[in-house]
């Protein structure tokens, strides 16, 4: 409800001011968690370990926090894309494994490149199919959504199953990613965490470059807010969803590549395993907002992994207990965006 | 007369199970300033959402510029030159104004000329140009409202309510901005409960009253015969003061 009594003139407005009190959580976790691990070495090593684990998650709840966001379709097959783009890697690193484990960084990398771009290809092409069969018929109808997807999913795990097989498949990280680097005398920090680190900041940079410099990005920021007004200035928001559902599943695609990796280990159900944490980051950061979803996978990931350092059993329900204390705080998450 | 712009004909629109609109006729003529007047509930935004093909007509005909409208998708109806200001405003709040009024202008850019125009109708909106929609007063979310409108030419502007809860200065900023906007040869129809506004922009009125058009006519007669005013809006001589 707008409050359009007792107008008045008002002076030069400023922009909003940037809300830094979710941004800096993550930074007093990490700072509360120094003194009770105690050691430097070991609170470096799993602060440098949450944010890759964190920057992962965030690529793979981006797409979902637009999807849920915009338009507003609870996809619970968002999960199978991650599968698959782990195992669309396969089709790069069998047939080309003298990359993999040749000493030159240049192919290692040309190698971990191909790897996303037919993982995020595959899994655009699948999202176009699976919005087209399976979410099309759903839309506004939440419950259906969940069953609907879920089904979709289950189907896209058994296709997996028949081209790959149900045994877990162990995959080798490029040559260069592997062991670590010593930062000073004891900290020592793997490099693949850090290449991690590096593509999940790449995706937020990029994300954040389209959704606030180009007219796309207008668009699904005004669509995440009022779709209805964005149609009656003469945009098909429909377009809008096939194109962001499209780019979601790519980036589902390209996590999954990025955890395949980061767990060296490929099965069929690695993409549902992760999908509660991906809607606890999603709901924690507000349902549409990137920027909450970086910092909602930073969270997560830094809380789960001092307190599996620090009191493992406690470990197992922290993600839910985050979410719990956040909601409390903010019932519509870190970064709630208006809907109209 | 001039050739009507937009005609409607027995048009109804059902919404769930009830019956909004019950075969609302009328015409709105090109260059016109027609005002849909009538009390509350009695289906004047549900007409405008009908004819922007935000909820759709179950039976009648809308012609828009002598072409049949009626099951079009929004998306066409807006392309094919009409403009909607409804009446929560729905400004995009995340997004600046100067990027609500780009994503309005969907040439891609915003028209120089244009804009220096709207800022002419509105100066006080040079000052929060860059500012969020979402940190504006009401009155100046409803400037954002019509800028965007009418930063690209538009045949026909749709608009509910503007004035609806402004203060009177305001309100009276609002009427000099949309009679200049009438001087310029827009076609508007226009809802409104403020029958004072209404007299000073209207040159039609249609009346509407449990969904159907009740009255139809020329405002100035309406504006003079209070009696008709009383029998169809309820009003008394202190509403003129």
């Amino acid at each position: 409800m707008t409050d359009r009594t007792g107008e008045r003139e008002e002076t030069a407005l400023a922009s909003p001011p940037i809300d830094w009190i979710p941004i800096l959580i993550p930074v007093a976790v990490a700072l509360i968690a120094l003194p009770l691990v105690g050691s430097f070495s070991t609170w470096a090593t799993l602060t440098v370990a949450a944010l890759a684990m964190g920057m992962i998650i965030f690529i793979m709840a981006s797409g979902l926090t637009l999807v849920f966001g915009l338009m507003d379709v609870i996809n619970f097959g968002h999960g199978v894309f991650i599968s698959l783009g782990a195992y669309m890697s396969l089709l790069v690193l069998r047939p080309l494994m003298g990359w993999v484990e040749s000493p030159s960084l240049a192919l290692n990398i040309g190698v971990l490149v191909l790897c996303i771009l037919v993982a995020m290809a595959a899994s655009g092409l699948f999202g176009l199919v699976f919005e087209r069969v399976i979410i099309r018929p759903v839309y506004r109808q939440h419950l259906k959504q969940i069953l609907v997807t879920m089904g979709g999913l289950i189907i896209i795990e058994q296709l997996l199953h028949v081209f790959f097989g149900g045994s877990p498949i162990t995959i080798a990280l490029p040559q260069n990613f592997r062991g670590g680097l010593a930062i000073g005398a004891d900290v020592i920090v793997e490099r693949y965490r850090l290449i991690a680190v590096v593509v999940g900041a790449t995706v937020f940079l990029a994300m954040m470059l389209v959704l606030n410099r180009t007219r796309i990005g207008l668009l699904v920021r005004a669509g995440v807010e009022n779709p209805e007004m964005v149609e009656a200035l003469g945009y098909r928001i429909r377009r809008l969803f096939v194109g962001v559902f499209v780019a979601g599943s790519a980036l589902a695609g390209l996590g999954g590549v990025m955890w395949g990796f980061y767990q060296q280990t490929l099965t069929i159900g690695m993409g549902l395993q992760v999908l509660v944490l991906i809607f606890i980051v999603v709901i924690i950061g507000g349902l549409g907002s990137i920027g909450g979803c970086l910092i909602g996978s930073l969270l997560v990931a830094l809380v789960a992994n001092y307190t599996a350092f620090l009191e493992p059993k406690i470990a197992l329900i922290s993600n839910i207990a985050l979410m719990l204390v956040v909601l409390m705080w903010r019932p519509q998450g870190l970064y709630p965006v208006v809907k109209v | 007369m001039p050739d009507p712009l937009l005609t409607l004909e027995g048009v109804h629109t059902h919404i769930g199970r009830y019956h909004i609109l019950q075969g609302v006729d009328f015409d709105v003529p090109r260059g016109s300033f027609t005002v849909l007047l009538g009390r509350n509930g009695a289906g004047k935004t549900t007409t405008l959402r009908t004819i922007m093909g935000l909820w759709k007509a179950s039976q009648g005909k809308i012609r828009f510029a002598g072409e049949d409208v009626t099951v079009r998708p929004t998306p066409d109806i807006a392309a094919a030159g009409i403009a909607y200001i409804p009446e929560n405003m729905s400004v995009f709040s995340g997004l600046t104004v100067r990027e609500n009024l780009i994503l309005a202008a969907r040439a891609g850019k915003i028209d120089s000329a244009r804009l220096e125009w709207i800022f002419s109708l509105f100066p006080a909106m040079q000052r929060f140009f860059g500012a969020a929609a979402g940190t504006l007063s009401g009155g100046q979310k409803q400037m954002l409202a019509i800028a965007r409108a009418l930063i690209e030419p538009r045949d026909l502007i749709l608009v509910d309510e503007p004035t609806k809860g402004l203060a009177p200065a305001i309100v009276a900023n609002m009427i000099k901005a949309f009679r200049e906007v009438k001087n310029a040869g827009a076609t508007v129809l226009l809802v409104e409960q403020n029958f004072m506004a209404a007299k000073m922009l209207g040159d039609a009125v249609a009346v509407m009253d449990d969904g159907r058009i009740v009255h139809r006519g020329a405002m100035a007669e309406l504006a003079a015969d209070h009696a008709l005013q009383h029998r169809l809006l309820g009003l008394h001589m202190d509403a003129h003061q």
